[in-house]
């Protein structure tokens, strides 16, 4: 009974007021989800075994200064205070001082993240272009070479450390040919000169129409790019596959065929078409997942980027930036997942 | 009529005398059927050797993993007495392999027990018992979800201080989400069969219910699951130990040897490839082996 008068009152509902309602509840999710990260990171930033007060004033300060300093860092108000306090901050961009850069965390983070999102764009790129036709014509050759091919680059990726492959493309590909620019974005000589607009260098020289520059950064983004790009290859191309072979037994494939539509119709407009929902989503993800998995590879070619922020000053004790960074990219993890999930309702009927 | 031919007939009965009869036959089947993959049995066999390898080390070792000898720092491959060459103090390179395979062991093995046993716990609790529970629960789970895996790994050793514990906590802390979400759907499925509520009405209680009629039909999803998760674990833990935050030098951890290797990469390529070679192998096999799992115990998903 309780349930007819809901839906009853449901049916009554304006469609836009139903809409509100329901992005309501996503923002509020969203809302739940960044106050649990906010509550893991400080929580984090709480147990660790270094006295923020210490890191401050020095090892050699007077009990006064010491206390002073505890009292200014809002040391001495309950956990939950604390807390609160932080949400604030964080929620009006300060993520306090670094003590490793002297600078306030959030100028620290404008000032890197376009190099990170730089790369796992071109990483993704690559990816996509290469990873999904791989995928198809895996499913659509099923059982032959190629797809036996696509399978051991999927598996071999899958198991291969990125630190390590990223030494010996290093080792291989600078060392050795000489193909390459090293570790870092650009030459040193080449350093600073193009004005950042967008901080990425690849579209600033590009829009500077500096084109020594350009090829220099390329020279420098392409192996690390190709890294990451392989790594979304291998897991693209593989759910690709598993769409593509979901929709090539479907029957409307078969009667697209019997129809005598060419096979080339079949498998990219009418199969390949029922796939792009769930595939802009699996791609989604797996940017979420180049965007935090380029810690490793940013360190590896010195790339200036979050990734090798956070772990700099990790190994520096600086907890502000760590934690400011890992909220960062927490977001942005979290929301690449939520747009996945908003693009499947939108463009999917059959999800609602 | 031999032994092992009475046996196998005795393991291929159609008519099981025995509850452990019945057991052990349908493991004989699923084995039979494992069998027949030849990738997931090259896997097997790698971590077969893998096993025998640590267990062994003191014996297989040519020399001290630990014993320095300056004399002979860098020497390459191949080189009387150093079949892989030694690293920067001289150390013996295959002697530091077979001894880091202990490590890998141990903290793949604990990995594998803490996460999904938490996960299990955690999605089995929340499906059965719904409601409030089952909201909090959730949430929890997705919160860590939403986490970046290595960046909240890394930020958890930072916390707890660096050593291989820790970094196995770290680790588990976040590989359980998937487990739990995974225990939870497979419990609402199980919970509203005909037979919970048979056994229900024969008075059973929730923990009854759940240890011993949910957790069973949950586990075989669970063990596809971890080995496929096996690779990411050592992936991860080779991570933090190249980062310096899971074993701590001069422990032979694969990771930390291939970052004490980087610093003479060009030239002494040999240092840092070596151990990345055995992380490469290893994981290999664990996909390899939960590939062919997933076909065996697993066959919805598997293909045919």
């Amino acid at each position: 009974m309780a349930m007819a008068t809901e839906t009853q009152k449901g049916r009554h509902l304006s469609p836009f007021f139903q809409q509100s309602i329901k992005l309501a509840k996503i923002l509020l999710s969203i809302a739940a989800t960044m106050l649990g990260l906010l509550f893991v990171t400080f929580f984090i930033g709480r147990v660790m075994p270094i006295d923020p007060v210490l890191s401050i004033v020095g090892e050699r300060a007077s009990k006064e200064v010491y206390d002073a300093a505890y009292i200014k860092l809002g040391l001495d108000k309950p956990l939950i205070v604390q807390f609160f306090k932080y949400v604030v901050d964080v929620v009006q961009g300060d993520f306090g001082q670094s003590l490793r850069t002297g600078f306030p965390v959030s100028d620290d983070i404008k000032r890197l993240f376009p190099a990170t999102l730089e790369l796992a764009t071109l990483g993704t790129l690559i990816g996509v272009f290469v990873g999904v036709p791989l995928g198809v014509i895996a499913a659509v050759k099923r059982g032959s070479w190629i797809d036996q091919v696509a399978r051991v680059v999927a598996l071999i990726g899958y198991s291969m450390p990125v630190f390590w492959l990223g030494l010996i493309g290093l080792l291989i590909f600078y060392g050795n040919l000489g193909w390459v620019g090293g570790p870092g974005r650009l030459d040193i000589f080449y350093e600073d000169i193009i004005p950042p607009v967008t901080g990425m260098i690849l579209i600033d020289s590009a829009l500077a129409q500096d084109w020594g520059i350009f090829r220099n950064a390329l020279s420098h983004i392409i192996l690390p790019a190709c890294l990451l790009g392989y790594y979304s290859l291998a897991y693209l191309s593989r759910m690709t596959r598993s769409f593509m072979l979901e929709q090539l037994s479907a029957e409307y494939v078969t009667t697209a065929r019997v129809k005598g539509l060419s096979e080339w119709a079949v498998i990219w407009k009418h199969a390949f078409g029922n796939i792009q929902v769930q595939l802009i989503t699996v791609i989604a993800l797996s940017y979420a997942g180049l965007l935090e998995g380029s810690v490793l590879t940013e360190i590896i070619f010195a790339w200036p980027g979050i990734g090798s922020y956070i772990t700099t000053s990790l190994l520096s004790a600086d907890m502000n930036a760590v934690m400011g960074g890992t909220v960062v990219v927490g977001l942005v993890f979290v929301l690449l997942n939520i747009f996945s999930d908003l693009l499947y309702k939108v463009f999917d009927p059959r999800a609602k | 009529m031999s032994d092992t031919q009475s046996l196998r007939a005795w393991l291929l009965t159609e008519t099981p005398t025995s509850r452990r009869h019945a057991k052990l036959s349908a493991i004989y089947h699923a084995w039979l059927s494992f069998r027949t993959n030849t990738m997931a049995m090259v896997g097997l066999a790698i971590l077969v050797l893998l096993v025998l390898i640590a267990a062994t080390a003191p014996l297989l070792a040519p020399a001290d993993p630990f014993a320095q000898t300056l004399a002979d720092r860098l020497q390459p491959i191949g080189t009387d007495g150093h079949l892989l060459g030694t690293d920067s103090l001289g150390r013996d390179l295959l002697s530091r392999l077979i001894y880091g395979s202990r490590i890998t062991l141990y903290i793949v093995g604990l990995v594998a027990l803490i996460a999904p046993i938490t996960g299990l716990l955690v999605g089995t609790v929340a499906g059965y018992v719904g409601g409030l529970t089952d909201m909090v629960l959730m949430r929890i789970t997705d919160i860590f979800l939403a986490f970046p895996r290595l960046v909240l790994a890394l930020a958890f050793v930072a916390a707890l201080g660096a050593g291989i514990e820790n970094a196995v906590l770290a680790i588990s802390l976040t590989a359980w989400p998937p487990y739990a979400r995974m225990a939870r759907a497979e419990t609402l499925t199980i919970r509203s069969s005909d037979y919970i509520s048979a056994i229900r009405l024969q008075g059973a209680g929730p923990l009854r219910i759940i240890t011993k009629h949910i957790w069973p039909l949950c586990i075989s999803s669970l063990i596809v699951r971890v080995t496929l998760d096996m690779a990411g674990i050592i992936l991860a833990a080779a991570g933090l130990g190249f980062l310096g935050l899971g074993a701590q030098p001069p422990s032979p951890e694969w990771g930390a040897m291939i970052s004490e290797g980087r610093r003479f990469i060009l030239d002494h390529w040999w240092v840092a490839t070596v151990p990345g070679l055995a992380i490469f192998t290893v994981s290999l096999a664990f996909n390899l082996l939960g590939d062919g799992l997933r076909d065996v115990l697993d066959p919805k998903d598997g293909e045919k």
